[in-house]
Formats: C-alpha cells, structure tokens, sequence
C-alpha cells in the first residue's frame, strides 16, 4: 500500500475543501429541491456564437492556436474594452486569452507573488484568491468588507491593512457573492492608497457587464495612472452565457501578461479553438445579447430582492452580478443552520454565506439565474420556511 | 412605464400578479393595473391563454394548416372571405399570406378526418375559395415560444460545479 498521504505535496494537502460541500451533499440526496444555488446563467450561449463553434469545428478547425489567443479575437477583445469601458490595451502585447476567467486569476497570482509577499483579499469573495496565494508562497491577508458599507472596499479598510510587505490587492468587483459593486468614486479612493503604497491589482470583472444600477461599470484601470499597476480579469462566461466553453482573458501591462503567457503556455498551450471562434463571435456581434440577459436579470433581481425584503430577510440592493445576499441574522440561526433547515423542511438551496470567507457568516447567497416562475415558488418556500421558525 | 416591457413580460408569463409585474419594472402596482386594463380596452391584450402540449394528454386532438387561395371581392378584398372562415369555432388562426397562396388557416379537431370532412364541406364550399391544400401537423416541437418536444425539453443540468 503506497502511503499518499506523506508522499503528495503538502501544500495542496493542507488547501481547505470548499465550504459548500458539505451543503451540497445534502442536497444532493433530497429530491424536489428548488435550487437558488447555482454561479452560472440559465441562458444558453446564444445561438449566433453557438453556430461559429459548431462551424469552426465542420471546417476542420481543430489545431492549437498561437499561445496567447488568436490576434483576431484578441483584437475585438481589445475593442469591446474600448467600447464599453474606454480602456485601451494593445492585441499585440497586452491581452492573453485563457481558460476561463479562473486561469487568469491563477496566472495573475503565481506570477507576481513570491514567497512571503502579502495579498490583499476583500471578503466576502469568490473562493479561489486565497488557495492560489498559498500555493504561490503568499500570504492572503483578508479584508472583511461590511453589510453597511454595502459590502464596498473602503480606503480605510484597505489602508488599514498594509504593512511594507503587501503587494497585491484583489478587487472582486461587481462581486460574488454579495452583488456589491464599486462607483467611480469608491474605486478613485482606492486608487489613491495603491499608488501612496506602490501596490499591484488584480480586478476580477468577469460581472461587469451586469451592473444594474445608474451608474454604468467602471473598469479600475479606467481611472488615471491605474492601468500601468492593474490586471484586469474578465471573460466570457457570465456576460455570453457561455461558462461551459471556458473563455476568459487578461489585460494588463506588457511585462505582466508577458510573465503570465509564460506559464499559460506550458499549462495550457492555448484555450480551445472551437471557443476562440464563437468568442470572436461573442466580441463582434454579441452586444446585444448581453443587454437582453441583463434586462432579464435586473427584473428578477427587482422581484427577489422586493420578495426578500418583505418576508423579514434584510438585504441591501445588490448592483451587480446574478446574487443577493441577505441577512438571516434576525432568525437566530446561522448561515449554515439557516441553509439546512431551509433545504430540510422546505427543499429550496442557497448558499451559506460564510463559504465566501469568514465575515459572511449571518448571510446566505442567493442566486437570481433562475426563471421568474422558478423564483416565486422558491420565495414561497422561503415564506413558509420562515413562519415555521 | 415601458410598454413593451410589460407586454413582453405578459407574453411570457400572463400569470403575473399585478404586484409582481410592479416590483419587475420598478413601477406602482396600480399603474401597472390601470396599464393593463387600457391595453385590454384598445385591443393591444386580446386574451390570457394556457399554452397546452395536448400530446401529453389522453385528449384526441389534430390540428392542420390549411393554405386557401381565394379571389379576392370587389371592395371588399379578402376581409369578407377571412370573415366567413374566421367564424367557424373550429378555426384557430388566419392569416393573410404573401406568395403562393392568399389565407393560412389552422383548423383543429378531434381527429384528422373531422378536419378533412370539415375542409371538404365548409371551407372548400365557401364562394370566392379557388383551392384548399391540407398539411397535418403531425408533432410540434416548439409552439408559442416554447419547447415541446421531449429530446429538446429544457433540462438544468447546473450545479455540478462546487466553486462557481
């Protein structure tokens, strides 16, 4: 008997399950159970982009592509930024295209971080940050953003947390799982405290093509002297629909997506072909689409987060992404028992907030991908949930 | 209020309450109301019907498509025409059609004979109908927007993922 254990690398070993699991394994062996789980849209790729994949594949389009992406969809990539958020980045050196926005992510950290070099986190916040600044050596250093400041980073928080080892700070906004989005202005005030300590960014803006609120997206390096310290991270998924194809990208400084192109290609060599196709597709003539998916998910947003609020669950109006992440703090439960006994006596699934670090504890996730029908019979459960209580 | 919101949200969905409708479009519930009962007074709201897969049920019921090509009357054109053959119960639909033929009928009934037997004695005998063509649906897979045949039935098959 080989003893794995002792034999696999310790590191990884020591990488925390998802928090999620143990929800999710309780779910799984229910039935009847009304989902409000799920990250990913319930729209399909729109066909236009589902017929440039299927045609690139009858053409026999099926070798590997340069290392950082076609040209071709690198240059409407650089496009759609320009278009929708005024910043400029060159095809040529500065836009990698990887395998989902999760890729991006990964190369970002390893990267820029060596050992020792401390990471600013904000959370509550995707899983992965953390995991992939250990494996790199780093140290996460979490910064608990707050309900009250709609769940915004503020430049107290963040200078509070500087110490003369930081090097990067992520910036997971609009945000999952809270659904909090930075203005202008919040991020002009962050900005300040990264140029004062000299610091690297990482803007995770794999949602920013769904912000409802007045205030259209502003990319972090749309604000002056930010895009030579920033690596933006987006993708295909959550804006086209198109999760399962697994495309996404980063822009950034030359040197940066230089050093990141490196280890995408002995990674990964380069993403799918037939994916690249239907993303140039997405790029040129996808425009459209998302402002259909958007107009749907804002409404649903409207009737979850009015539904929510009148049955007692307190929530702040979440301004982007697909999620709302009320309160459940006035049931004396905590996420987990609250999550549990939801999925238990009346079958609907969310997630426990605290999945998405420590100070989401008191909260649940609550994903809006769902058909408007579908939302009204789980927000009937949730009702009948909290009158047994 | 934007019209063609709520008409498009009404067509996707008739039964949305009122309140519902309001929350989505970030508008007063009684403005909402007031809306949908102007657009049922002009006629823009003809009806809230079920959208029903009647293969899933035990009801026998056929449906055909009827081309007519008709000649049209002296000022009246084709509205007389449409008018006779828009008033048997038995007619779902009729359109006036460009190209090869003048009016599209759908015609339902229990079985495909009774529309046959109704083409041959109603529709065909009507003065002014030239031709009549039937083409029997024989399974529908997408009516009303919707998805109806089984292979292609939306299935959601998300949530596999533990990290999304």
């Amino acid at each position: 008997m080989i003893d794995y254990e002792n034999l696999v690398n310790r590191n990884v070993k020591r990488i925390k399950p998802s928090g999620i699991r143990k929800f999710f394994d309780i779910a799984n062996e229910m039935d009847d159970v009304i989902s409000l789980s799920v990250g990913e849209p319930d729209f399909h790729t729109p066909w236009h982009i589902r017929e440039e994949g299927i045609q690139s594949l009858e053409k026999g389009r099926t070798s590997y592509t340069p290392n950082r992406g076609f040209l071709k969809l690198r240059a409407e990539i650089s496009n759609f930024l320009e278009r929708h958020y005024t910043v400029k980045y060159d095809p040529e050196s500065e836009i990698l295209v990887t395998v989902g926005g999760s890729e991006a992510i990964d190369l970002c950290i390893r990267s820029l971080v060596n050992p020792g070099d401390e990471v600013l986190i904000p959370e509550p916040s995707f899983v992965c940050y953390v995991p992939i600044t250990e494996m790199a050596g780093g140290v996460p250093v979490i910064i608990e953003t707050k309900a009250e400041n709609k769940f915004r980073l503020t430049a107290q928080e963040l200078e509070e947390k500087i110490t003369d080892k930081t090097k990067l700070l992520v910036l997971p906004y609009p945000n999952n799982p809270t659904g909090a989005v930075m203005r202008r202005e919040d991020l002009e005030a962050v900005a300040q405290v990264v140029e004062r300590h000299n610091l690297l960014v990482l803007s995770d803006e794999i949602y920013a093509s769904l912000t409802y609120g007045a205030e259209p997206h502003t990319a972090f390096s749309a604000i002056p002297g930010m895009q030579e310290r920033t690596i933006l991270v987006n993708g295909f998924s959550k804006s086209h629909a198109m999760t399962g194809w697994r495309m996404g990208y980063a822009a950034g400084p030359k040197e940066i997506i230089g050093l990141m192109t490196k280890l995408h290609q002995f990674a990964i060599m380069s993403a799918p072909t037939m994916s690249q196709y239907a993303a140039i597709e997405a790029m040129k003539n996808g425009d459209d689409d998302i402002e259909y998916m958007k107009k749907q998910y804002d409404m649903r947003r409207r009737l979850i987060v009015d539904g929510l609020n009148s049955m007692g669950l307190k929530c702040f109006e979440p301004e982007g992404a697909f999620y709302v992440f009320p309160s459940v703090r006035s049931t004396g439960l905590t996420s987990m028992e609250f999550c549990e006994r939801l999925i238990r006596s009346q079958r609907v699934a969310v997630v426990p907030g605290d999945a998405f670090g420590a100070c989401g504890e008191g909260f649940v996730r609550i994903s809006y991908c769902y058909s408007t029908k579908h939302i009204i019979e789980a927000l009937e459960r949730m009702e009948a949930f909290l009158k047994e209580l | 209020m934007a019209m063609e919101q709520l008409l498009e949200l009404l067509q996707d969905q008739a039964d949305l309450t009122p309140a519902q409708l309001a929350v989505m479009l970030g508008e007063k519930e009684e403005d909402v109301v007031k809306a949908v009962k102007r657009y049922e007074k002009e006629g823009v709201i003809k009806g809230y019907h079920a959208l029903i897969n009647w293969e899933r049920t035990e009801v026998p019921r056929a449906t055909a498509l009827i081309e007519l090509r008709v000649s049209p009357q002296k000022d009246t054109g084709f509205d007389e025409i449409a008018g006779r053959v828009m008033n048997f119960p038995e007619v779902e639909s009729v359109y006036l059609m460009s190209g090869g033929y003048d009016l599209a009928v759908t015609v339902t009934g229990k079985t495909m004979s009774d529309i046959a037997m109704f083409v041959s004695k109603r529709l065909a005998t009507i003065d002014g109908v030239l031709s009549t063509a039937t083409h029997f649906v024989l399974t529908k897979y997408k009516d009303g927007g919707v998805i109806f045949a089984g292979d292609y039935e939306e299935i959601d098959e998300r949530g596999s993922n533990l990290c999304d």
